[in-house]
């Protein structure tokens, strides 16, 4: 297991320099920087020239990398254009997408397996056929549309919640975002785990387990859903980077302050600064849910082992 | 043993969800409009760091405007340049200027402004190591092109033209004679800096500290500032209400939404997808006035093409074949005025504003605009392509619909084309590299109300938004001779006289004057716009 875990660690590395360059490349092929952030006036050529000293813009784009990367292992991840660190920018926009992240997945995890776990166990009964339509409803419905519509009528006509989260984003002004966040993945979770579940519970070991006589309940938690599970894992494991970057739609109707909305700002403003750090961190977020989901393995199927 | 193990990851995940949670319990009425009379109002991310000679976008000026007061101010009403700071401002050859300020103004940290406030700021926004993007304000006064030379290093520190008579007085030589200079000094790069502003610099730019209505009470960077009323400003001009919440909004749609949930008072920049409902949402609590801003199409004069005499004709024709009324009715519901003109309505006719100076040349005639592209032998290359960015503003819906005009004039459905670029920055390096061969949408959002500001940093030759590289000797001796003028009716009648070259030789088609547009709460009251669209916050009064 160790082995294999530094087998993992080291094969992280090349893939993190690999998307990083990719990134930096991108941003930099979009054009002057410098261009921008002078709005539609241009910068006199002066100050222009300052200002692409100041950012390191002058030298060439490999040895930019270089210079970055290298400051990137100090912690420094630059500074962005309205003269923040990088890191501040960070430390105020992670914390809100991680929360609004671990509520999103709970909803994965509460809704989707539970209705997974009783739809499988019904197959081709009302409820079944119901919740099947259901979910195909919401995977067909973008997250654009559920969320404003959800805003529409929670937050205007019926004022149950706020239409916008306040910047300090406390979990309870969150639950309706992180569910509209959910939605389309918890529709997945559902459906995996009704197949898988479905497909298990004419399984060998879960015959014997009844003709043992154990109680239905311990069946399913301890035997059934155990094994079933393995799938479900995996999806939901590399949802969880998904979800980190993917919440600009989310973030962006409901004002949510993130990761997703400093992204979207640094693009919009070719802050490289900003892009390539944030892009950086959810690279790292992904290979380490990855690999948890890998690890996750062999606690759920004993059969699995790592040299 | 398997048992532990299972415990040991329930456990870890609930620790984690737990130092992810535990951090979101602030208090959630921060956000709402609160009591006191607060108002709370939609904000941007400003894009650069909040310094008055660094700011030159609309959201970093609406602070400037609360938390600063400078010489002069331009009147919210009319836009008239008012004495605010200035008790006098003295010259007898629109050269040399001697400025006295009124005694008893002080910071809101109680420091005294003096001449040296002025000075010391003035300098350092005009210093190229302080990569002020706004130091260009400070280019007319005498000793700039050694502070701020084009390139190379800086070769002096400080602007020779500057000099300090006492506490209260100052003078200030320009390069060239320019009469109406005084009334630039309202714009907030000519803002007073404190002494703590040179000596803990970044502790000012976390809490700007200025000597205006308002004080900063808390500043959240990219999410939230608090505003409050300053009990004991000097000036005329006190909050009518206890202070402006400002939020920041990534989508102005959300804020609009929140607008009509009850949760934000003021909303001042409606999104143009909801300008359909915004009379049935708000009734006569929207406001639609003239801005200081004007849009237009842009030519390259730097490709051999389009700089020729035939040109003008070609260009007078496009600019005939535009169906400005139409556009402005459909695309942008009447929140865009058709321009006949280079300047804006906020000028007022004394101002320098002349409705239907440009005349026929700026309206929609589908036969004489046929004969004059065909007179002045077609559109080069036989293809007009309009670039745009397509990231912000919507601009795809107008420039397609200008082309649809266009196209429809010439019975050719690919005379005109839209080219879209992805990005605003991109779009801006490509226009200021010179880079496009074709038009480009090109606009001019006024500095400060003059005609001045209208004409000569866009279209004097090499001036630095001048991005088509147009150049007319005629002109240029007009505007210099205007600025000469000691007489300000002189002044503005000769800069008309300028502006009657750009209809002969038609260097940008001017399109429409841009309206700025706001929603309010009924909560609130006397909410207005001033001419450069941002609210009047100090009168607004909360019920």
């Amino acid at each position: 297991m160790g082995r294999y875990v530094i087998r993992r660690l080291l094969q992280m590395i090349p893939v993190f320099f690999g998307t990083t360059l990719l990134i930096f490349l991108m941003v930099n092929v979009m054009g002057d920087p410098i261009a921008g952030l002078c709005g539609d006036r241009q910068c006199d050529p002066a100050t222009a020239a300052q200002l692409e000293a100041e950012f390191g813009l002058d030298k060439p784009v490999w040895q930019q990398y270089l210079t970055y990367m290298g400051n990137v292992f100090t912690g420094d991840f630059g500074t962005a254009f309205n003269g923040q660190p990088v890191t501040e920018l960070m430390a105020t926009a992670f914390p809100i997408t991680i929360r609004l992240t671990i509520i999103a997945i709970v909803f994965e995890i509460v809704i989707g397996i539970s209705l997974g776990v009783v739809t499988g166990l019904r197959r081709g009964r009302p409820i079944d056929t119901t919740v099947l339509i259901l979910t195909l409803v919401v995977i067909s419905i973008p997250t654009f549309v559920t969320g404003l519509l959800l805003q529409l009528l929670l937050g205007v006509e019926w004022g149950i919640i706020k239409p916008s989260v306040s910047p300090e984003a406390p979990v309870n002004e969150l639950l309706i975002p992180g569910l509209v966040l959910a939605s389309v993945s918890l529709a997945y979770v559902t459906r995996l785990t009704r197949t898988s579940i479905a497909e298990n519970a004419r399984a060998d070991y879960v015959r014997t387990a009844v003709a043992k006589g154990l109680p239905r309940r311990r069946v399913v938690v301890r035997h059934l859903l155990r094994n079933s599970l393995i799938p479900v894992v995996t999806f939901i494991g590399t949802d969880v980077g998904a979800l980190m970057g993917g919440a600009i739609v989310t973030e962006r109707i409901f004002n949510i302050h993130g990761v997703g909305y400093q992204l979207y700002q640094g693009i919009l403003r070719q802050n490289s600064q900003t892009v390539v750090g944030f892009v950086t961190v959810l690279v790292l977020v992904f290979l380490a849910a990855n690999l948890i989901v890998d690890l996750l393995y062999a606690v759920l199927d004993p059969r699995i082992r790592y040299a | 043993m398997r048992g532990a193990t299972q415990a040991r990851w329930a456990a870890c995940a609930v620790a984690v969800a737990l130092t992810a949670t535990a951090c979101g319990g602030g208090d959630s009425d921060s956000g709402g409009g609160g009591a006191d009379g607060i108002v709370s109002s939609s904000w941007g991310d400003p894009q650069n760091p909040l310094e008055p000679a660094n700011t030159n976008e609309v959201q970093g000026g609406k602070v400037l405007d609360m938390v600063f007061r400078g010489l002069k101010r331009y009147d919210p009403k009319t836009g008239e340049a008012t004495d605010m700071l200035a008790e006098k401002i003295e010259t007898t050859d629109s050269q040399n200027f001697t400025i006295t300020i009124k005694d008893g103004w002080t910071f809101s940290n109680g420091e005294k402004i003096t001449s040296k406030s002025f000075v010391d700021a003035w300098n350092y926004g005009a210093a190229l190591k302080n990569n002020q993007k706004n130091a260009y304000f400070f280019q007319y006064i005498d000793g700039y092109d050694k502070v701020h030379p084009e390139s190379g290093t800086a070769s002096a520190a400080a602007l020779a033209g500057l000099k300090i008579v006492n506490d209260r007085t100052f003078t200030a030589k320009l390069s060239q004679k320019f009469s109406l200079w005084p009334d630039t000094l309202g714009y907030p790069a000519f803002a007073p800096l404190p002494q703590q502003f040179f000596t803990d610099h970044d502790a000012w730019l976390s809490k700007p500290v200025g000597n205006g209505p308002y004080t900063i009470d808390k500043y959240a960077k990219g999410s939230s500032m608090n505003l409050r009323k300053w009990d004991e400003y000097p000036g005329d001009d006190k909050a009518q209400n206890g202070g402006i919440d400002l939020k920041v909004y990534t989508d102005n749609n959300t804020a609009y939404t929140d607008l009509t949930a009850g949760n934000l008072d003021l909303v001042d920049d409606v999104p143009a997808s909801q300008l359909k409902n915004v009379k049935a949402d708000l009734g006569d609590r929207y406001i639609n006035t003239p801005a200081g801003i004007i849009q237009t199409l842009a030519f390259p004069f730097y490709e051999k093409a389009w700089d020729t005499p035939d040109g003008a004709k070609v260009r007078q024709g496009l600019s005939m074949a535009i169906n400005r009324v139409q556009i402005t009715d459909q695309i942008f519901q009447k929140t865009r005025t058709p321009a006949s003109d280079w300047t804006s309505p906020v000028l007022g006719a004394d101002g320098g504003f002349k409705e239907g100076l440009c005349g026929k040349e700026c309206t929609y005639d589908k036969t004489a605009a046929k004969k004059l592209i065909e007179e002045g032998g077609g559109i080069p290359g036989g293809q007009l392509k309009i670039s745009y960015n397509a990231d912000t503003g919507s601009h795809k819906e107008w420039v397609d619909a200008v082309c649809n005009s266009i196209n429809n004039v010439m019975g050719d459905n690919k005379a005109c084309v839209g080219g879209p670029v992805g990005t605003f920055a991109d779009f801006r390096s490509q226009v200021s590299q010179q880079k496009l061969s074709g038009a480009w949408r090109a606009g001019w959002q006024m500095d400060y109300p003059l005609i001045q500001n209208f004409l000569q940093p866009v279209y004097y030759t090499n001036a630095p938004s001048n991005d088509g590289k147009w150049s007319d000797q005629k002109f240029d001796d007009l505007v210099d001779q205007a600025n000469a003028e000691t007489d300000k009716a002189k002044a503005v009648s000769t800069f008309q006289d300028a502006e009657k070259i750009l209809v002969q030789q038609m260097p940008v088609i001017p399109l429409w004057y841009q309206n700025g547009s706001a929603g309010y709460s009924d909560r609130v009251s006397n909410v207005a716009l001033n001419s450069f669209s941002v609210p009047v916050y100090e009168e607004i009064k909360v019920k």
